[in-house]
């Protein structure tokens, strides 16, 4: 076989191939999964999924891409049965197409360096939990190796400083700081943790699917 | 010379060539093929470092954590593309340029536009590096460069693949050895991979999970259809030579050729295995990753039988020394990746640090190996120099052996217990990042080993390229000169180094 249009054709078939297989053919499945009509166990009933809110976390969701949270934390609950993701707390259910739909792109994750992030808005509502956590995980998390992000919050020490209107201000543990210090979030940081608090997997499997 | 050569033995195909010619190819390739050789190594350094500072931080947080563009999750992604695209494929592109034209037996033409195409590749390179340490990487695994880098970046293999069209149409040899099909494969592939994955990522052809396959469509696809190609291509061609006898099979080669273009290129959704997909995707990976045993075991076969009755000389030279490490990593890491895509296996192994360890024996024991190796052969040829210190190749060969295998060890290990902890529910999660400290710690140490090995390598390379060396009468091999003179009687005259 000494024909290179042959061996082109060939090489360019394959990849084809499975271009459609594992991308374009899924993909028709999922364009037919709209957001829709799903009922709660009280009896309401709610559109499922919700989009990101356009003022804080779809920007929260840019500082999660830009601080690559991605590699150490996965947004993806294995089914029961397969791990342990339910039995941790991790999620109700597991999760399935229709939960990433509007997620342009998902950021499904490989590695669980920490937790898995698919339902900590439902795991972790407290903002001040996770504005210190995200100042210094050793605060709330003594032993975790996540890495500290004081750069997205103004420190003071001493005197309780005044913020931007909206602006929270947390004061940090006396454990953790001798002198009264005081943390101011930066917009990045206060519109990550409004991204981290909208990331819930709601609903049945059988509503969603 | 146009009569076919059977079972595609470079021995006849190239001892058989005229001296002179060999030569002038040699020389047609010289500033190309080293620019982008030095580019590499360049990358590679810098790709070590980065590498480094993330490993550092995985154990000790609090290292440089104050630099936002030094944070986990960029330096991660930064040395993840610096190796990949400038050192994998600067490396692999020199050695794909010089063999297409020893294979073509053609002196290498376009050689201005392909010196060009290196510096445009480095700035590229460069550019999406420093995006991603700035906060712009895509957070899209193997595709962290913003997408305006990613499509010229692919754009510049439509030259390639011109080039590579040019030269297997003016081909002094007629027949087509299969170093050459895995070249002309891999220049197709990886352009139509990368640019079609980045337009699909950021664009709304697909959507919500698809965008998750195609991320995996693409990442596993740059190991196997761009930089495997390239090494299967450098250890088809280099072991034979080396020893001076043909490739036991070329109906194995051909047919290790085609199985893995039909089944690599299904089996990247076996990261997604557990994720939010339909069940028939899931098995569909799991199928194309099983499969890939074929293509394996052809190519082990087949350069086992050939090495068989020489193992000896590994002793002698560096470039068989690497390439055969990187031959056996070939075996190894793609029948751990095929057991990887067992539901049994993946439910421990998946989201763990075992298959870091996996992805390295890939990348590094097996490509970047066989890269190594190439490099040790090609360019004395090219600069007329031999290598300045046999001390120093052992220096990087033992570094670089005993670090990867530190590596995969340790965290193959490490990262097999993580998921066992992981799958019991009893053992709260912050125990299991503290039991896995000591695992984090073997591959910072494993990594600086590594890391001596490359610098230890960078060192010959200048030495080489400012033509330090001896004029090339014998090549530079592992044992005294008199060890290696009686060791050459066993060795083809000319064909070792």
């Amino acid at each position: 076989m000494n024909r290179i249009p042959l061996i082109m054709a060939g090489v360019l078939a394959t990849v084809i191939a499975s271009l459609f297989g594992l991308v374009l053919i899924p993909d028709m499945q999922f364009q037919q999964m709209q957001p829709k009509e799903v009922m709660a166990a009280d009896g309401s009933t709610a559109v499922y999924p919700v989009a990101l809110d356009e003022y804080n976390e779809a920007p929260g969701k840019e500082v999660y891409r830009a601080m690559g949270c991605v590699y150490c934390h996965s947004q993806q609950v294995r089914p029961e049965g397969f791990g342990a993701d339910i039995e941790r707390g991790w999620g109700q259910r597991r999760s399935v197409p229709r939960d990433y739909v509007l997620q342009d792109p998902p950021y499904l994750g490989t590695m669980r360096t920490g937790p898995d992030l698919a339902n900590i808005g439902v795991r972790q509502p407290s903002d001040d939990w996770h504005y210190l956590h995200l100042y210094d995980p050793q605060i709330t998390s003594p032993g975790s190796v996540m890495p500290p992000f004081k750069f997205l919050y103004e420190t003071t020490v001493g005197e309780k400083p005044n913020p931007p209107l909206g602006s929270p201000v947390i004061q940090l543990p006396e454990s953790y700081a001798s002198q009264a210090t005081w943390i101011v979030p930066t917009q990045d940081a206060m519109n990550l943790v409004s991204y981290l608090k909208s990331l819930k997997q709601l609903f049945d499997v059988e509503d969603v699917q | 010379m146009n009569q076919p050569v059977p079972h595609g033995d470079p021995r006849t195909e190239f001892d058989t060539m005229d001296v002179g010619v060999r030569a002038k190819i040699d020389r047609s390739c010289r500033e190309v093929v080293l620019f982008w050789y030095a580019s590499s190594v360049f990358w590679l350094v810098l790709g070590s470092v980065l590498a480094l500072v993330a490993s550092i931080k995985l154990h000790t947080p609090w290292f440089m954590a104050d630099a936002e563009w030094l944070t986990f999750g960029r330096v991660r992604p930064a040395h993840l593309n610096t190796m990949i695209y400038g050192w994998a494929s600067m490396s692999g592109m020199g050695t794909l340029l010089w063999l297409m034209a020893r294979l073509c037996k053609i002196p290498l033409p376009w050689r201005e536009t392909m010196v060009l195409a290196g510096f445009y590749w480095n700035a590229m390179v460069a550019i999406g590096t420093f995006q991603i340490l700035i906060g712009n990487g895509t957070s899209i695994e193997w595709i962290e460069f913003p997408w305006w880098i990613s499509i010229p970046l692919g754009a510049v293999f439509l030259i390639v693949i011109a080039l590579t069209i040019k030269m297997l149409r003016e081909r002094r040899e007629k027949h087509l050895y299969v170093s050459q099909w895995y070249l002309f494969g891999s220049t197709i592939w990886f352009p139509f991979l990368y640019i079609g994955a980045t337009i699909l990522i950021h664009s709304p052809a697909a959507i919500g999970v698809a965008k998750g396959t195609a991320n995996w469509w693409f990442a596993h696809n740059v190991l196997g259809l761009w930089l495997t190609p390239i090494g299967l291509a450098s250890a088809y061609y280099f072991i034979p030579k080396v020893l001076g006898r043909p490739i036991h099979s070329y109906y194995l080669s051909i047919i290790g050729f085609w199985t893995l273009a039909l089944f690599y290129n299904w089996a990247g959704t076996h990261h997604l295995i557990g994720g939010p997909l339909p069940a028939w995707l899931v098995t569909v990976g799991t199928v194309g990753s099983m499969m890939m045993f074929v293509p394996v075991i052809t190519v082990a076969v087949n350069h086992h039988l050939t090495m068989v009755g020489n193992f000896s000389k590994l002793r002698v030279s560096p470039t068989l020394r690497f390439i055969v490490f990187g031959a056996m990593s070939y075996t190894l890491v793609s029948v751990q990746g095929s057991l990887t895509a067992l539901r049994s296996v993946n439910e421990t192994g998946h989201f763990t640090h075992y298959t870091i360890a996996h992805a390295h024996l890939g990348v590094y024991s097996f490509y970047t190996m066989i890269a190594f190796g190439s490099m040790y052969y090609v360019m004395p040829r090219l600069v007329e120099r031999e290598w300045i210190s046999s001390r120093l190749i052992k220096v990087h060969f033992w570094c670089c052996g005993i670090g990867i295998a530190m590596y995969w060890v340790g965290l193959s290990i490490g990262g097999w217990m993580q998921g066992t902890w992981m799958n019991n529910p009893d053992i709260p999660f912050l125990d299991i990042v503290g039991r896995m400290i000591p695992y984090l710690w073997s591959r910072s140490i494993a990594g600086t080993l590594m890391t001596i090995g490359h610098f230890a390598f960078a060192i010959l390379v200048w030495k080489m390229l400012r033509r330090e060396g001896e004029w090339l009468v014998e090549p530079t091999l592992f044992i005294s000169r008199k060890e290696a003179a009686e060791a050459a009687a066993t060795v083809q005259p000319g064909a070792s180094s």
